[in-house]
């Protein structure tokens, strides 16, 4: 713990800190434009020189220096003032002063630290250099010439992103960033270089020209494009959000968001059910809301009433749903619309109880199942990090390019039960062994229960320590089962009791050729498969237009707010629900959001409490649900296109043409030679 | 200035390089050179082996040789490396060729003191004989860069041609190598005129007893 004084100020700052992080820690601003907190040190932007003693008479670069014992630092005298000035000459001279039609503008590091700390002019004449534009995908656009060689997107790329696709060519006055022969960086999350980027270089490509940061409205919300329940900030103009990015929130997805996450609201404003719809002759024809509630209440169902649950649903709107349907007689609920129907008698086995956090301490690793980088992108990140302090990786499943090298076992579920040798000494000397269950393996008899039966055999459960891990993928999924929405059989079971009334709460994935008897609601923001096999169509709110509890995969309950209107005559979900209820003659019991909120938090204590929820892991592990074991055959991969899993991304242009692109693109050209 | 060189159309390079592997021979030596670094440093290889590989192009195609986009990728498969950060290396260092060059590469220094001892009339002697900068002749047998300092300032005004440095040069004997190579002959490499390597010229001027025997200057000593 080395003791520094920093302008004057001693402070204890922790082993191995550097001389930026004690300014920090002692309050003061460093600029800087190649240092991140996240990302290897790179020293090469100068931005962040402070004086330093003892040490030779000069500025020294504070990111890359460590802070030593009895060291003094000055960040305010006329030797830093003069070189930040200096090196802000320096960097501006090949910049264009082409601000007003850069997107940056408004949230430009390098603007900001050049009204901050440079000299107001230049005294540079020549002429400044010009750089063509690289192409780095339907994501990322690039305007080259404006790039001041920070090379954070070529770190984070190799680093974080782990397709080490990004680069600097050449050199000196003639360096350029730019992708492996231009070729489009094929990486799920991309969109973070234009964060990364501390100037307009590598801006948003569906944003371009869309707004200026200041005329946008900012609003606090949680991401449901996967389970990982990314903190986003929804930025809003009138009644459209012009782009979605990530809040930072070190337990969750620390400073990062995939690029579904980033690049869906586009799709928030086409195929949008803006009015009730009713089924006249075999047709969808639009109605008045009046007209739909009562085509709704015509329904004779004597109580043979289900409720589906979409993937992107709060927990609110869950639970309204799940009370009308039970006052109208009605028992079953399904969230898990593609017909999975493992076990939920203890959510602690269907649950990530490593925690996204912990899962990067892991030192024994095997995969099951999944496909990390479509699944849930931002655990991948995790995996990557734990890897890096010297993780060993397994695998079961198809063999994917998970950008880290994993020994593959085989695609064979059978596997689970007799381990190679190797696997299992490796888990005997584990400190922190992890298991990860994915989709692929809900979706197989028996697996699950192969999978449960190794938490003993591999001994995942140490002191403070649970290596059991299950990977979903939809947002709804943990508290749709925190709420009920499963079924003993899955929705299988509900299509074969053909319940007379069925709500399909975006249920935009089910198979509704199962349903043909029934007579479906659809209550819901997107005119996807859903509403073409609806009766009654309600048109409700997405995600960005209500506000909401969500939990993570983890379990943790997350709160988002509402950032703009839904469109049209669409209503927020609950409140369509409340008001069919009362046509229905079964009136719920809440009249506001709040009564709402709190007639959930009554009956699930749990979804009132910020942070990680307790779905008590037995103290033995007799106690876990006996399930039945013995799978066998390969797994199968339950996302088949990672841009577009949910009615919100079909929609989406910017997803249509990243799937065209990266993922079948990719696929044709291969074919091709 | 700032844009790329013109790099190859890419399935064109891949469908004659595509199939590259090192001969007998450079299979060898490119052992050799991984093996003067420890396990899991192999990656310190790639500068030798990308000159390694330039050298057995040169040879396949009777030029200086150069770097297809696929001999990179191969390099980057053997030294187990992302293929971006191969091609960073290459294109970094100038004494890489990303594009074919001719059967001579003919490297005009053209800094200060090259410049200042008339590097100009060594590039008018170029141009004279049809050499233009940045371009093969169409018989394919010069291409002209110009240089940054290649380190041998004492003789200025020197150009690299391959492997070897023609140094002191003027416009007579510049053409003259130009016109010796072009007829197949070897050219007198190092210095064009009457010097030995950086020794003064016409002599040295200091130390002079020296050159006959080991001459004690102790005595000499005031």
């Amino acid at each position: 713990m080395p003791k520094v004084k920093v302008d004057g100020v001693e402070l204890e700052v922790p082993a191995g800190a550097t001389v930026l992080q004690a300014c920090e820690m002692a309050g003061k601003e460093i600029p800087r434009f190649c240092y991140h907190e996240r990302l290897s040190i790179a020293g090469n932007c100068r931005m962040c020189l402070v004086e330093v003693k003892p040490g030779p008479p000069k500025p020294q670069a504070s990111c890359a220096l460590p802070a030593a014992e009895n060291q003094e630092i000055f960040t305010q005298t006329e030797m830093v003032k003069k070189a930040r000035e200096g090196v802000m000459e320096f960097l501006l001279i090949n910049h264009p002063l082409d601000c007003p039609i850069c997107d940056q503008g408004g949230e430009c590091d390098l603007q900001d630290q050049s009204v901050a700390y440079g000299r107001g002019g230049s005294r540079f004449d020549e002429n400044k250099r010009a750089v063509t534009e690289k192409y780095m995908g339907p994501i990322v656009k690039t305007v080259m010439t404006r790039c001041i060689q920070c090379t954070r997107c070529v770190r984070f790329a190799e680093e974080v992103a782990g397709v080490p696709e990004i680069g600097a060519i050449y050199r000196g006055e003639n360096m350029q960033i730019t992708t492996y022969l231009e070729h489009a960086a094929k990486s799920e999350l991309s969109g973070n270089v234009v964060d990364l980027c501390p100037v307009g270089a590598l801006t948003s490509k569906p944003y371009a020209f869309e707004a200026r940061p200041w005329e946008l409205k900012k609003t606090h919300a949680i991401d449901v494009m996967d389970a990982v329940g990314t903190n986003i900030r929804l930025d809003s103009r009138g009644r459209q959000v012009l782009r979605a990015v990530p809040r930072i929130n070190d337990d969750v997805n620390e400073e990062w968001a995939s690029d579904k996450t980033r690049h869906n609201v586009d799709g928030l404003v086409r195929k949008r059910l803006d009015k009730p719809y009713v089924r006249k002759d075999g047709k969808l024809v639009p109605a008045t809301w009046n007209e739909a509630f009562a085509a709704v209440a015509a329904v004779q169902h004597g109580g043979s009433v289900a409720a589906l649950a979409g993937d992107l649903l709060d927990c609110e709107t869950m639970f309204a749903g799940k009370a009308l349907v039970e006052k109208l007689g009605g028992t079953m609920l399904e969230g898990r619309q593609t017909g999975l129907a493992y076990d939920v008698s203890s959510l602690s086995a269907v649950n990530f109880n490593t925690t996204l956090n912990g899962i990067e301490t892991a030192d024994v690793i095997l995969l099951v199942g999944t496909n990390l980088r479509w699944e849930a992108p931002l655990v991948n990140t995790r995996l990557r990090k734990a890897i890096k302090k010297g993780a060993k990786v397994f695998g079961i499943g198809p063999q994917v390019d998970l950008t880290y090298k994993v020994e593959w076992l085989g695609n064979d579920a059978s596997l689970l039960a007799k381990l190679p040798q190797a696997v299992v000494e490796a888990f005997g000397k584990a400190a922190r062994p992890a298991m990860i269950v994915g989709g692929g393996v809900l979706a197989k008899d028996g697996a699950h229960g192969d999978t449960l039966a190794l938490v003993e055999t591999l001994g995942l459960i140490k002191e403070g320590w649970n290596g059991y891990n299950v990977l979903h993928f939809a947002a709804a999924r943990m508290g749709g089962l925190m709420l009920g929405y499963a079924t003993q059989g899955g929705i299988k079971a509900v299509a074969a009791a053909s319940p007379k009334l069925l709500f399909s709460l975006g249920a935009d994935e089910v198979d509704y050729s199962a349903f043909e008897d029934s007579f479906k609601v659809y209550i819901g923001h997107h005119g996807d498969k859903g509403a073409h096999a609806a009766d009654v169509i309600l048109p409700g709110a997405s995600y960005a237009e209500k506000a909401g509890t969500y939990v993570n995969l983890e379990g943790r309950v997350q709160r988002g707010e509402k950032a703009v209107f839904a469109p049209g005559d669409a209503r927020e979900d609950w409140s369509i629900l409340r008001a069919l209820s009362e046509v229905l003659g079964a009136t719920l019991p809440f009249d506001s959001f709040e009564q709402l909120r709190a007639e959930m938090e009554k009956a699930v204590p749990a979804l009132g409490q910020i942070g990680l929820a307790d779905y008590g892991w037995p103290n033995n592990l007799k106690d876990l649900p006996s399930l039945p074991t013995g799978a066998s055959g390969e797994f199968g991969s339950p996302i088949k296109d990672f841009y577009l899993t949910n009615a919100i991304c079909r929609a989406s242009p910017t997803m249509q043409q990243c799937s065209a692109e990266l993922i079948h693109g990719e696929t044709f050209a291969e074919a091709a030679e | 200035m700032a844009d790329a060189v013109h790099i190859p159309d890419e399935a064109e390079t891949r469908a004659r390089w595509g199939a590259f592997a090192w001969t007998a021979e450079n299979a060898e030596q490119a052992k050799k050179v991984i093996a003067r670094y420890p396990a899991g440093r192999q990656q310190s290889a790639v500068m030798p082996l990308l000159d390694l590989a330039q050298r057995q192009v040169g040879a396949e195609t009777q030029t200086q040789g150069w770097l297809p986009v696929p001999v990179m990728e191969y390099i980057a498969d053997q030294l187990d490396m992302p293929y971006m950060r191969v091609y960073e290396v290459a294109t970094f260092y100038t004494m890489y060729n990303l594009a074919p060059v001719g059967r001579y590469h003919v490297q005009v220094c053209g800094t200060t003191p090259c410049m200042l001892r008339g590097s100009d009339d060594v590039f008018s002697a170029c141009k004279n004989k049809g050499l233009v900068k940045g371009g093969t002749t169409p018989d394919g047998l010069f291409t002209l860069s110009e240089v940054e300092c290649l380190g041998a300032c004492a003789n200025a005004p020197m150009v690299q041609i391959n492997d070897d440095n023609y140094e002191d040069l003027a416009y007579d004997s510049m053409s003259a190598i130009l016109d010796d190579l072009a007829a197949g002959k070897q050219p007198k490499i190092g210095p064009q005129i009457d010097r030995q390597t950086s020794c003064p010229e016409g002599g040295p001027t200091s130390l002079k007893d020296m050159v006959k025997e080991n001459h004690d200057y102790r005595g000499e000593w005031a």
